[in-house]
């Protein structure tokens, strides 16, 4: 039991990543239907620019948590902005074209992305410093143990996920990016700047992948120009299976899938891991085909 | 009729006369090896691209699990020459037939999913075939199967490539492949047409994966090594941006795709760090210039239809895709 509850909360942690990844994918698809494939390279991106900035900042004789949060909003920053870019010069020409033309130039840049990486960092994996020295604690005396980087994990994704549910709820932007996903015609004739609100929601997006970059980095110590593609999958297989352009679906859909993966692996069966992960939104499409807190959405004829 | 069917002889006449030249300068030793792989992939990529034109371009059905039918076919026709010494064309046939098998599953299943969530729930059947194989220490695991004997030559791969080409072309200007391209245009309008939707998306999803697992096979005949990592969902990208490059829904686009797509990553193998970033920089700039493709909508019918008959296509298609 306790081993269960251990794995559990590893599963969590991991879950929290690929939520933060999730929620990226479920805006930008539940605005412009697009599957945005090189969101798993802006994790990448972000993941790198936190590691230069926090090596840059350590180096600095900075104190450990100002490195932390420094390095995430650089991160943060850097990754919306190439975020807005990818979609000023790839996606918008593709506004008006087919959704398979717009899913290949997203491929595109997604292998652009990559390579780029390649052809600058090197193919190989770089460390990834230690910002904050990991402590571990145990729960109520048990064996149960929770890692310090864990908690970090937990809370940064926590207060990321209120300040956004706070700009989607409250926010003038959010209320827009909102009428745009719900209508975008008549979102454009109510006088909603449409161009405006989709950069808006992949600036955010893509401020949330470096988020999860960082701490993806900060977790396994290790990054690589490669990186992005499973967990980019993954976090869109998460979305899909909390039902695309739902927010607490994303975040559902990728704590299920951190806690099933962890706990198939605790199981020993790490190499099928990923089959599970497929088998598992396989399933749910089928028994539920738009997801677990999708809206069934019935067509018009 | 009986123009379209003269001109369909003639364009057979053309491919056997294509095949004859590359028979010669392959027996004379003009071509070299490096350029006769390359002709053997083409081949290939042709099959696979033809075929998933039928359940994307034609059907509208949106699949990223091409390279799981393909490495069934791979791995079966691969498992029979090796281990029973099935001959050649047999155990091709086998392979193909039993990815026509997965095709119905996974058809079955999924119809009731559409367009992006079709799309990712292939996706997801693809890689389970991927780590099935990479677990099943039958099939060789992580190392995959070597030594399957190099029996694809040309003259094979040039008759299996042009009667796959030749039996989907034929589907889709019969009725069923009408009746796919209606599916296409509107489900719910070909439903209430008196449609089998769902009959129809199975034929086309059992075909398609029919001749991406013979593909697979011959693709495996060709080059000694197959390994799982080799039909994983970049594999199956490679052969959607061949469909979409070419022209979806256009049966001569795929084939121009196909060739395209392999010359394109032959000749940036010589340039090894910027060949990636070239080829999506070639692959973005082609969606925003050109989204319809290198051949837009035009048919594959050995030369032009009548004149009424394209333009109405044309109108048709302009419109369609999922």
């Amino acid at each position: 039991m306790e081993y269960f509850i251990q794995q559990l909360i590893n599963g969590i942690s991991v879950g929290s990543i690929y939520a933060l990844i999730a929620l990226g994918y479920t805006m930008v698809y539940g605005i412009i239907k697009l599957i945005n494939f090189a969101h798993g390279d802006v994790f990448m991106v972000g993941s790198f620019i936190g590691l230069y900035s926090a090596k840059y900042l350590a180096n600095a004789g900075m104190p450990p948590i100002v490195v932390l949060l420094l390095s995430l909003i650089i991160s943060m920053t850097i990754s919306a902005l190439l975020g807005i870019t990818i979609e000023r010069l790839a996606y918008k020409p593709l506004r008006k074209s087919t959704r398979i033309a717009a899913l290949i130039t997203a491929i595109g840049v997604s292998f652009l992305l990559e390579y780029t990486g390649v052809l600058i960092l090197g193919p190989q994996a770089k460390g990834f410093p230690d910002i904050m020295d990991k402590k571990q604690y145990h729960l109520f005396g048990s064996s149960i143990q929770v890692e310090s980087n864990q908690i970090m994990i937990l809370l940064t994704t926590i207060i990321l996920m209120l300040v956004l549910q706070y700009i989607v709820r409250y926010t003038k932007t959010g209320k827009a990016m909102r009428a745009v996903s719900f209508d975008v015609e008549a979102a454009r004739l109510m006088g909603i700047n449409v161009d405006r609100t989709i950069s808006a929601t992949f600036a955010i997006g893509s401020a949330l992948a470096a988020a999860a970059g960082v701490i993806f980095g900060m977790t396994y110590n290790s990054v690589d120009p490669l990186m992005g593609v499973m967990p980019g999958l993954k976090a869109f297989v998460a979305a899909v299976l909390g039902g695309i352009g739902s927010i607490p679906g994303a975040l559902v859909g990728g704590l299920l899938l951190g806690t099933v993966e962890t706990e198939i692996s605790s199981l020993g069966f790490s190499s099928w891991r990923d089959g599970v992960a497929f088998a598992v939104l396989i399933l749910i499409l089928i028994f539920k085909p738009s997801g677990l807190f999708g809206k069934n959405v019935r067509e018009k004829v | 009729m009986k123009k379209i069917n003269k001109k369909f002889w003639l364009g057979i006449l053309i491919a056997l006369a294509f095949y004859g030249i590359v028979k010669v300068l392959l027996t004379t030793g003009v071509l070299s090896d490096v350029n006769q792989s390359m002709l053997l992939l083409i081949g290939v990529n042709i099959m696979l691209a033809v075929s998933l034109n039928l359940i994307t371009g034609i059907t509208g059905q949106f699949s990223i699990g091409h390279a799981g039918f393909m490495s069934v076919g791979a791995y079966t026709s691969a498992i029979l020459t090796l281990d029973y010494n099935v001959p050649f064309i047999p155990a091709i046939l086998a392979g193909g037939l039993l990815a026509a098998v997965f095709g119905v599953l996974i058809g079955m299943p999924t119809l009731r999913l559409n367009g992006d969530y079709l799309a990712i729930a292939t996706l997801g059947f693809g890689e389970i075939i991927r780590i099935i194989m990479l677990n099943t220490e039958f099939v060789g695991g992580a190392s995959g199967l070597s030594g399957i004997p190099a029996k694809t030559t040309w003259t094979m791969l040039f008759f299996f490539t042009l009667i796959s080409v030749v039996l989907i072309n034929n589907f889709i200007r019969s009725t069923h492949g009408r009746a796919c391209i209606a599916i296409r245009e509107n489900e719910i309008a070909a439903e209430a047409m008196g449609i089998n939707t769902t009959r129809y998306k199975i034929i086309a999803f059992t075909i398609g994966a029919l001749f991406a697992g013979m593909a697979g096979g011959l693709s495996a005949h060709t080059f000694y090594v197959i390994t799982p990592g080799s039909f994983n969902f970049l594999k199956s990208f490679e052969i959607i941006v061949m469909v979409v490059l070419g022209g979806l829904g256009s049966t001569a686009g795929s084939i121009v795709g196909a060739v395209f797509v392999t010359l394109l990553y032959t000749y940036l193998r010589e340039f090894p760090e910027w060949r990636m970033i070239i080829y999506s920089i070639v692959l973005i700039l082609m969606m925003i210039f050109r989204p319809s493709g290198l051949l837009g909508v035009s048919k594959f019918s050995f030369g032009k239809f009548g004149k009424k008959e394209a333009k109405a296509n044309d109108t048709i298609e302009s419109s369609g895709t999922p």
